[in-house]
């Protein structure tokens, strides 16, 4: 991440007033623009925003996105009406085994746009909502870094991460007795894992749009079970 | 960028009313899906609230609540509810609460809307909902005076159940209950103190003996603790009979140890249960013979009734139900014949009544004509014993009309001399139908391939029935004019969807079970039996052997019994129905009183008959061309 971690920002709202200032593409200066919601907003008045790529490999520096999925939500119901996928050219070549990991082919890919063409339409999606995913690490290093190798400049934006919000919740999850007899075992905080202790549905992985569903269906869950509707979105962004 | 939501397309897909929808249908709604979670305990919707959405569980468990907070419905993945509201006015009518986290699909009015008019199916499940009073009635009623679950296990209790130490060898127990006469006995550890009937430790059934002794060759000599079953499924003496009846089936038992403070007081068996379900139509059996004229006999018959529903509502299958009426229809007959002998004196020469039709296949209900005939033995005589039997005949036929068994209108009886034939004259009667088959000749005379002997000489309703099998198995041409006039009644596939048609809420139009139901099945039934040369006479018996003999496609046998079953049944509670609002039953069924779950599960048992009918008019009237060539 370029110079600056979650704790630093403690105001996005004016983090993203001087990205706009400091942003020579006007697609992204257009994108800060739009800023996002006061630290103290109600999550019940959030216009949410779930992402999900699919990536040829799990390095951001070395690797390119292959799919975008999204879908547009609010704590109350999720958009699918609104819901966008496409598939993008990949930067890097398609590795065998990633095709076998999304079942996307290079047939898929042939005649795909490059992510520069599609990257407006991609910004004005995200633009002045609350962007969730599922572990932050690839969706916000990829589209930093892929937009770095395409116009020169880096993206950040608040984010609100299900995982870290599931990791949370179960490293603070009261022990008991018996679980002290117990070896300790780690409990997987995976999209599917996570949303199970939900009971929600079991998707077939790997498909951009599936997994953004499947990420803002956990997040709905996640705020009824430990959060409230009342809960200020800056507990949760990150 | 075409947005593809497979994932929801094809959940949507697998459930009613969306399994009947076109592709480009699904892919509407799956476009235009919202996704909601619900945490368990939260309500969804309540009553008088704006409802613009259609619901359908993703997953979850959701209750439906009636205003005064009863629960109406409880639905689980694929369950859909909140048309009602949508129907009237946007407001919620039936308040949802999520029982378990539930993930809910709200599929927007516009699309319900436009559904309802695009699509017959769509709108038929979704206007159907508000059906409910039959629903309704048909739970009062399970209230009701139900034997079965008013009446507890220890009312049946028989004696002292068999108790034998676990020490005992096997022979020695095999011996104990083959000298008490019980299938299965108790076993207590005789170590251990008898205090809180601890001591009670397991079970040894004549099925145990069987599996686990004789058929692994085991030593006699063995102790039984070696072989008794210890997962003891048991039930104290205050609960209901059907308490027990659920446990045997739950867990598959045939015996349970009855317990009281602990201590095995007692065992219940299956036949126990039955014994006491069917208590009540054997009474009447019993009672039909003490009467002494018709007029007794007609008091009696006033009870057939009550029987009937008490059946009903201790969720006898049609098959039970069928086979109890027939059997008090019988003794009727019986009775009434030995009354008439009484009178007239015995009869010159023998002979046996036969009854045909729905009594002889074991499937009568409540609402049946008289259909009988008599064969009367070759010495018979016009001129001398004719008047006997003439006057015979009109006292049973008469004696049953006043006991509620209304005179054939086809003038099928006993009193048509047409009907009383010697056992040779019906033997050229029957060779002449089968041999000379015609369609018209045959109309009429199907119920005569059903027939069985009440009284007399029953011997020579069965020889007359072999010879019958013998004649028709492997006639073609008379199995495709009785193929050709089972087709002639079908199923009324149309009306389903102009009910949906009439908005107004009256429907003038009813369905006649038995016309367009049971009697054609019936009637399909039987061609195949007399093709396969079927001894049985009743349709679930027959189908067995048709199944046995391999001639219906895979499954399509389990259809027609499913179809069968699901039709009588309907038949039988709908009756059982108005017999309880003091109406007279009869056949026919109103929509306005179907539940949807009746009305979409006819639906379906209507689509095999009809697949059933298309198959039998391939294969028989293929056959016949063939032959003829």
């Amino acid at each position: 991440m370029p110079n600056i971690n979650n704790q630093e920002i403690l105001n996005w709202q004016a983090f993203l007033k001087i990205k706009a200032a400091e942003s020579k593409d006007k697609r992204l200066s257009h994108f800060y623009n739009a800023s996002t919601y006061d630290a103290e907003t109600k999550v019940r008045d959030i216009d949410f925003v779930a992402l999900d790529f699919e990536t040829t490999g799990l390095d951001a520096k070395k690797n390119s996105i292959i799919s975008i999925g999204l879908v547009p939500f609010t704590l109350q119901r999720i958009a699918c009406k609104e819901a966008k996928h496409w598939f993008v050219t990949p930067e890097d070549k398609l590795q065998e085994d990633s095709i076998v990991i999304h079942g996307i082919t290079h047939s898929d890919l042939k005649g795909a746009p490059s992510l520069l063409r599609i990257l407006e339409q991609l910004l004005d999606e995200l633009a002045g909502k609350v962007v969730v995913v599922h572990y932050r690490r690839i969706e916000r290093d990829f589209l930093h870094a892929t937009l770095r190798g395409l116009i020169n400049e880096g993206i950040i934006f608040p984010l609100v991460d299900t995982m870290q919000i599931e990791a949370d919740i179960q490293a603070a999850r009261p022990k008991k007795v018996i679980d002290w007899f117990k070896k300790p075992q780690a409990v997987s905080i995976r999209l599917g894992s996570s949303r199970t202790r939900y009971n929600l549905p079991t998707y077939p992985p790997h498909d951009a749009l599936t997994d953004a569903i499947a990420t803002a269906e956990l997040l709905q869950a996640q705020i009824y079970h430990h959060f409230s509707p009342d809960t200020p979105i800056n507990k949760l962004w990150l | 960028m075409e947005v593809e939501l497979l994932e929801i397309r094809n959940f949507i897909s697998q459930y009613p009313p969306f399994d009947e929808l076109p592709e480009e249908a699904l892919i509407e709604v799956s476009k235009s899906v919202e996704i909601s979670y619900y945490r368990a305990g939260s309500m969804i919707i309540e009553f008088g609230d704006k409802i613009h959405d259609l619901f359908m569980i993703r997953s979850g468990v959701v209750e439906i609540y009636r205003r005064n907070g009863e629960l109406y419905n409880r639905l689980d993945q694929g369950g859909v509810f909140g048309q009602m509201g949508l129907l009237t006015s946007n407001k919620v009518r039936f308040p949802a609460k999520a029982i378990k986290d539930t993930l809910l699909y709200c599929i927007p009015e516009n699309i319900f809307e436009d559904f309802c008019e695009r699509y017959d199916v769509f709108a038929d499940f979704v206007e159907v909902e508000g059906t409910i009073r039959l629903q309704q009635a048909v739970e009062d009623n399970s209230d009701d005076a139900n034997s079965l679950t008013t009446s507890k296990v220890k009312t049946i209790l028989s004696g002292e159940p068999v108790m034998l130490a676990s020490t005992t060898t096997i022979q020695d127990v095999a011996t104990t209950m083959a000298e008490e006469n019980v299938s299965a006995a108790l076993i207590h550890d005789p170590n251990l103190t008898d205090e809180g009937g601890d001591s009670f430790v397991g079970i040894i059934t004549q099925r145990d003996l069987c599996a686990k002794v004789i058929a692994q060759g085991l030593d006699v000599e063995t102790q039984v603790v070696e072989v008794m079953s210890t997962e003891l499924i048991s039930l104290d003496h205050n609960a209901y009979i059907f308490e027990a009846m659920l446990l045997m089936l739950r867990y598959n038992v045939h015996h349970l140890p009855i317990l009281k403070n602990k201590q095995p007081i007692g065992l219940i068996e299956v036949s126990d249960i039955i014994r006491y379900e069917s208590q009540n139509s054997l009474l009447i059996v019993s009672s039909i013979f003490q009467q002494n004229s018709i007029d007794d006999l007609v008091l009696l018959s006033h009870q057939l009734k009550d029987c009937f529903v008490r059946m009903i509502n201790e969720d006898a299958n049609s098959h039970m139900v069928g086979r109890a009426m027939s059997e008090i229809g019988r003794s009727f007959k019986q009775r009434l014949l030995e009354l008439a002998e009484e009178k007239l004196g015995p009869p010159p020469v023998p002979y046996c009544f036969l009854a045909l039709g729905s009594m002889a296949r074991d499937e009568q209900l409540i609402v049946t004509d008289q259909d009988n005939a008599i064969i009367l033995d070759n010495e018979y005589q016009e001129a001398e014993h004719g008047q006997y039997f003439e006057e015979l005949a009109k006292y049973v036929c008469d004696g049953l009309a006043a006991c509620g068994y209304t005179y054939c209108t086809g003038d099928i009886m006993a009193t048509n001399p047409e009907y009383r034939k010697t056992q040779s004259q019906w033997e050229e009667c029957f060779a002449d139908w089968i041999d000379n088959p015609n369609p018209q000749a045959l109309l009429n005379c199907s119920i005569f391939f059903d027939l069985n002997g009440v009284y007399g000489r029953p011997k020579w309703a069965e020889q007359l029935n072999a010879f019958i099998l013998r004649k028709a198995k492997k006639n073609n041409r008379f199995l495709a004019c009785l193929a050709r006039n089972a087709l002639n009644r079908t199923p009324p596939l149309g009306f389903f969807k102009d009910f949906v048609m009439e908005k107004d809420g009256r429907h003038k139009n009813s369905i006649n079970l038995k016309r367009r139901g049971t009697a054609p099945l019936a009637d399909l039934i039987r061609v195949h039996g007399l093709a396969i040369g079927s001894q049985s006479q009743n349709s679930f018996d027959r189908l067995e052997d048709i199944i046995e003999a391999g001639i219906l496609p895979p499954s399509k046998g389990k259809d027609l019994q499913h179809a069968m079953e699901f039709i009588s049944l309907v038949r039988i509670r709908h009756q059982a129905l108005d017999i309880e609002s003091d109406q007279e039953p009869d056949n026919n069924i109103e929509p306005e009183n179907m539940s949807d779950f009746e009305r979409r599960n006819l639906k379906d048992a209507f689509l095999v008959l009809s697949s059933a009918q298309n198959f039998l008019k391939f294969r028989y009237t293929a056959n016949s061309m063939q032959q003829g060539k």
